[in-house]
């Protein structure tokens, strides 16, 4: 296997092979999510959510699929008809990329990755920034004022959270001392008689809280869905896009879902350390809680109005990031002498 | 110049400002909420949510299962036969004319010794119902002097051409279900459950 590997052609094929495989993986999940989603807010709702295509409605989404496929691919008269295509593809593109350096926990020592980077969460936070463009840029070719005020509310919103996001991450990265994803995880301690994996959630629970609150708004989902705003705007950006486009924003929007979730069970608590539970499943029970805890949001709480979420980013949880990236410094200054 | 146009426009009774102060709701009493208490709420909508989660589901299984209907449901029409076999409908036509969209048919012909529908002089020969327009207002059941065109309780009216909406005397010829016939037993006899109308069909006007 290594000789295969060090071999320029063999490297690529195996390259290509995970990056399929990975692509597959991906993209299952996200048709689950999606299902998993229309299930759970059923449930809260008490209604049963899809359940006729398929045992439990698991097909609905082959369904759906297929549906969103044969549909007219419509594109508006005047828009920008080159940037209307591309955004789509942008928001899809730069939502898959994270997942090259995102390591999925398979055993203790064995992890699936395409790129081992050791910078890892940069990479990730570089491509979810894209996506403020693909949105921004849909909602600009699209030639529709909802559109246009939909883009305009995401780059606004993107500013304001992206840094409270980014600055949440730093105590642990102070602590860990390692931006390598798979590092964070491996993050052993001795405390008294214990040595081992300890979840940063129990070092750095303030940048968690912050992280939760900034990837939700990161994401563009409820109740910080101000882009998209059924109700005051139309479909926000989404307004004029239909048939595959619309599905590529729809897919984007969840694969982000799943990467949020995933990087807060990787960087917060310790990935696919579970006391004696199989790797594999402990870190898809990690990542399928958070995804439910964000379903939970959007089926609890109402969306926020504009003026209250700018504050919220710039007057609450920028300073508190700051002040955590703060007190943590000394604290560790204070330990290590 | 413009001040002038402007105070022309202006109407003689202009609706009164109002004064500084006036019907200004009072300042709300007491403490503003914190921040402990705003997560608290926010904690008890989330344990809303989820104690909504875990409690059964309302949502009725159509089509399997199905919410019960009033027995005076109003859905497709029925022409009903006397016990002789005989049809009742004697093609007087004042359904048609009693129906507010018009949706109804008739056409009569006599009865003859020979070839006898129905006990009355005349009978319909054509009888159709539009049922992509019919409203189920059930004035053409109010209207019948024989009690001839019944609604039953049928509201799975659905169908694939729009010619197949219209019922002829054939279709709607069909044997009455059981619980339309327990419906007008209990008309007939005056003592049923089924209150009578409340305001008779009016027909003023037409
Ligand atoms: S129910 Fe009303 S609309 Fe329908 S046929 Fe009878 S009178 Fe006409
Ligand atoms: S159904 Fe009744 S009202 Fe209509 S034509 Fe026949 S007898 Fe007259």
């Amino acid at each position: 296997m290594n000789d295969l590997y060090n071999n320029a052609v063999g490297h690529w094929v195996i390259v290509t092979i995970a990056i399929a495989l990975l692509l597959f993986t991906v993209l299952t999940a996200t048709a689950y999510t999606v299902w998993f989603e229309r299930v759970a807010l059923g449930r809260i709702q008490r209604r049963p959510g899809p359940n006729r295509v398929g045992p439990f409605g698991l097909m609905q989404l082959a369904a759906d699929g297929v549906k969103l496929a044969f549909k007219e691919s419509f594109i508006p008269a005047k828009t920008d008809k080159v940037v209307y295509v591309v955004a789509p593809a942008i928001a899809v593109a730069a939502a898959f990329l994270s997942w090259a350096v995102i390591p999925i926990g398979l055993w203790y020592d064995v992890q699936y990755w395409i790129a081992d980077l050791n910078i890892g969460i940069l990479l990730i936070f570089a491509f979810s920034s894209l996506n403020v463009y693909a949105i921004v840029l849909g909602g600009y070719s699209s030639n529709n004022k909802y559109s246009l005020l939909g883009g305009l509310r995401s780059a606004a919103q993107l500013i304001s959270y992206e840094m409270a996001l980014g600055l949440a991450l730093v105590p642990t990265f102070m602590i860990v001392g390692s931006l390598r994803l798979q590092d964070i995880v491996e993050y052993t301690v001795t405390w008294g008689p214990y040595h081992g994996p300890l979840p940063l959630i129990i070092l750095t629970p303030v940048g968690f809280v912050i992280y939760l609150m900034a990837a939700v708004a990161e994401t563009n989902r409820a109740p910080f869905d101000l882009p998209e705003a059924e109700q005051e705007l139309i479909g926000g950006f989404l307004t004029e896009y239909s048939g595959l486009k619309f599905v590529m924003y729809y897919l984007a929007e969840y694969v982000n879902m799943i990467t949020v979730s995933a990087l807060a069970a990787l960087l917060f608590f310790g990935g696919w350390y579970l006391w004696i539970v199989p790797p594999v499943l402990a870190f898809l029970g990690k990542v399928v809680l958070f995804l439910f805890l964000y379903i939970w949001l959007r089926g609890t709480f109402p969306r926020l109005r504009y003026d209250m979420l700018m504050r919220l980013g710039w007057k609450v949880l920028l300073p508190l990031a700051i002040a955590n990236v703060v007190v943590t410094g000394i604290v560790l200054v204070a330990l290590q002498g | 110049m413009a001040d002038e146009e402007t105070k022309q426009d202006q109407p003689d009774n202009p609706t009164p400002l109002r004064r500084p102060g006036e019907g200004v709701p009072p300042p709300p009493q007491g403490e503003r909420p914190g921040v402990v208490s705003d997560v608290v709420a926010l904690g008890a909508g989330l344990k809303t949510t989820l104690q909504e989660f875990f409690r059964p589901v309302v949502t009725t299984m159509y089509p399997e299962d199905k919410t019960p209907r009033s027995e005076r449901y109003r859905g497709r029409h029925y022409l009903r036969r006397y016990d002789n076999g005989l049809e009742r409908c004697i093609g007087c036509e004042l359904c048609a004319a009693a129906c507010p969209v018009g949706c109804i048919l008739v056409v009569a012909a006599e009865n003859t010794d020979e070839k006898r529908v129905s006990p009355g002089e005349r009978y319909a020969k054509t009888y159709e119902i539009n049922m992509l327009r019919c409203i189920f207002c059930g004035y053409c059941e109010d209207a019948c002097p024989v009690q001839a065109i019944v609604l039953g309780p049928e509201y799975e009216l659905s169908d694939t051409s729009r010619e197949k909406f219209i019922y002829t005397k054939e279709r709607l010829l069909e044997p009455l279900p059981p619980d339309v016939q327990a419906r007008l037993n209990d008309k007939a006899s005056g003592t049923g459950t089924t209150p009578p109308h409340a305001d008779p069909p009016h027909r003023a006007g037409r």
